[in-house]
């Protein structure tokens, strides 16, 4: 699948997002008043910045508003809706904080599972797609969860979160590439089962539909750069997981190497997003002989 | 008399949302020949000439004079090459591939703002392009690459069984069938409803072994794909072998005498 900076900004960003909100929702930290501001204003950025990212990949964004509604059948439709009732109602809890200095716990509990939420719907649109065998498994979501948590409390500067939901995605991380790698392969498709030919013998590509490229190839069958993907692996894999952990053993309450593990972990974060899309394989590439 | 408007011909559909119906009172769909198709891209060109100039955005190519062309197109046709497991020469077929118009449509499901719909009455999948945002998650869902995001409209293209031919009385009732299907030159594409078992499109599906693209994907295409016959296998034996065996194997005579002076060199 085609790594488009929008869906890469927005799928990382609104999950770093979603997921501070989460910790504030809970009270970790429980910042009061004006001092609360900038805390919310990071959170919200984040999540309304990555849901805008979003609108960059659109072809035809002037019926945006029209995606609210399918939420019956579509995963799209239903993030659309669960981002923005978590903003509302985050921006009550975070409103009545900041002007008012009334807190309402039961309201940020409520919040932090809606941000959660929220993060699920986000990957159940990947999740949900045969199509993508590497994407179409329950594990994508179960990663997105646990990053937008440990994200989430690198933001909080909570030592104990990072390393607990860091931890935990690190390992689901190594499952998510293990056997993803595998999937394509055990699902059982193929240039034969895709042509329907198999019976008859091996089939190849004798001559492509197109001598140039279409939408098909450079949006679902990207397979330029990915030669680098294990050294982008490891890289993404120190820098998103290995460092913020370290940081955050060493840190204890401290503030400012946070700062530090928050940056590696959004540059590794960027990169892991970048293999998620890159080495991605669609079924439709069969058809061109290519993955 | 071609500028109809799509909306003559969308009956029902969009109240039902983007849930897929039940059952569909009709399956029109095609069959499509691998045996008979010779891959003369007839029906991408007919198909691009009728569905650029009638209903919708226009079928638009990028860079079309350009060192790097491309375009949107709703029906093309691959070429593959199968090599017998037992051996022998490979075999040619071509594949044309457009919407299969599944029963179970991923692409409906997707679409998050109800532009992806199947007909109850019929089982097409359209596009209302006029609620679709380009989002090209339905063209993600889709095994086959049936749908291309047009790159001037930013809108969702794809095959429409050409609804603006099938239903229209304006046109002769020969060419009321899509224009894929009334221009091959060699039959290799037919039109029809699957749900009678009587149409001469299930017939055809009966009788030569139909089958279903990917069907592990679990979209149950209504498109049926006819398998190529297999190849005729020259006899081991030939008459004629006796009379055109060669009479000797080593040269003899003056050929004999310059084939051992050369090797003696």
């Amino acid at each position: 699948m085609h790594p488009a900076p929008s869906v890469i900004f927005f799928t990382v960003f609104s999950g770093l997002g979603f997921g501070f909100l989460t910790w504030l929702g809970v009270g970790i930290p429980a910042p009061q008043g004006w001092a609360a501001f900038p805390y919310f204003f990071v959170a919200f950025a984040m999540a309304v910045g990555g849901l805008i990212a979003s609108t960059f990949h659109l072809g035809n964004p002037k019926n945006a508003l029209k995606a609210f509604s399918q939420w019956r059948t579509s995963w799209l439709s239903r993030e659309a809706w669960m981002a923005v009732l978590t903003l509302s109602a985050m921006g009550i809890f975070a409103a009545a904080n900041i002007f008012l200095n009334i807190s309402m716990p039961p309201l940020g509990i409520i919040g932090a599972i809606m941000a959660l939420i929220t993060v699920y719907t986000t990957s159940m649109m990947y999740a949900q797609l045969k199509t993508v065998p590497r994407w179409n498994h329950w594990t994508t979501s179960l990663l997105f969860i646990l990053l937008a948590l440990g994200g989430g409390a690198i933001l909080a500067a909570d030592s104990l979160g990072t390393i607990l939901f860091i931890g935990l995605a690190a390992l689901a991380q190594i499952y998510v590439w293990d056997a993803g790698d595998k999937r394509f392969a055990k699902r059982g498709h193929s240039i034969e089962t895709a042509t329907g030919l198999g019976d008859m013998g091996k089939v190849r590509m004798y001559e492509a539909p197109h001598s140039g490229t279409n939408y098909l190839l450079t949006e679902m069958v990207y397979v330029i750069a990915r030669k680098h993907a294990i050294k982008l692996r490891i890289i993404a894999f120190i820098l998103a997981y290995i460092a913020p952990m370290l940081l955050a053993i060493i840190s204890g309450r401290g503030f400012d190497l946070y700062i530090l593990a928050l940056i590696v972990h959004i540059v590794g974060i960027l990169a892991q997003r970048w293999l998620f899309f890159a080495e991605a394989e669609h079924v439709v590439g069969l058809y061109y002989d290519k993955r | 008399m071609h500028s109809l408007s799509m909306k003559q011909f969308m009956v029902t559909g969009i109240n039902d949302m983007t849930q897929l119906p039940q059952t569909t009172d009709k399956k029109l769909g095609l069959v499509i020949d691998l045996d008979t198709c010779v891959g003369c891209q007839a029906c991408v060109i007919s198909c691009k000439g009728w569905n650029t100039e009638n209903y919708g955005a226009p079928l638009s190519d990028m860079d079309a004079y350009g060192a790097n062309p491309s375009g949107t197109f709703l029906n093309r046709v691959h070429s593959f090459e199968v090599q017998p497991d037992t051996g022998g020469c490979a075999q040619t077929v071509h594949f044309p591939k457009s919407c299969l118009h599944c029963e179970d449509a991923p692409c409906v499901t997707v679409c998050p703002t109800g532009a992806s719909y199947k007909r109850g009455e019929d089982g097409i999948v359209l596009v209302d392009e006029d609620a679709c945002i380009g989002c090209g998650l339905c063209a993600w869902s889709c095994p086959y690459g049936a749908r291309e995001l047009d790159q001037a409209a930013g809108v969702m293209k794809k095959c429409t069984l050409c609804i603006d031919r099938i239903y229209n009385e304006n046109l002769p009732e020969v060419d009321r069938v899509p224009s894929c299907v009334r221009t091959c030159p060699a039959g290799a594409r037919h039109f029809g409803d699957f749900a009678d078992p009587d149409s001469d499109v299930s017939k055809l599906v009966a009788e030569r072994g139909g089958m279903d693209l990917m069907p592990e994907q679990g979209t149950k295409p209504v498109n049926k794909y006819l398998p190529p016959r297999p190849k005729d296998t020259l006899q081991e034996v030939d008459a004629s072998a006796p009379i055109l065996n060669p009479v000797a194997e080593t040269p003899k005579g003056f050929l004999g005498w310059l084939d051992k002076a050369l090797e003696a060199l």
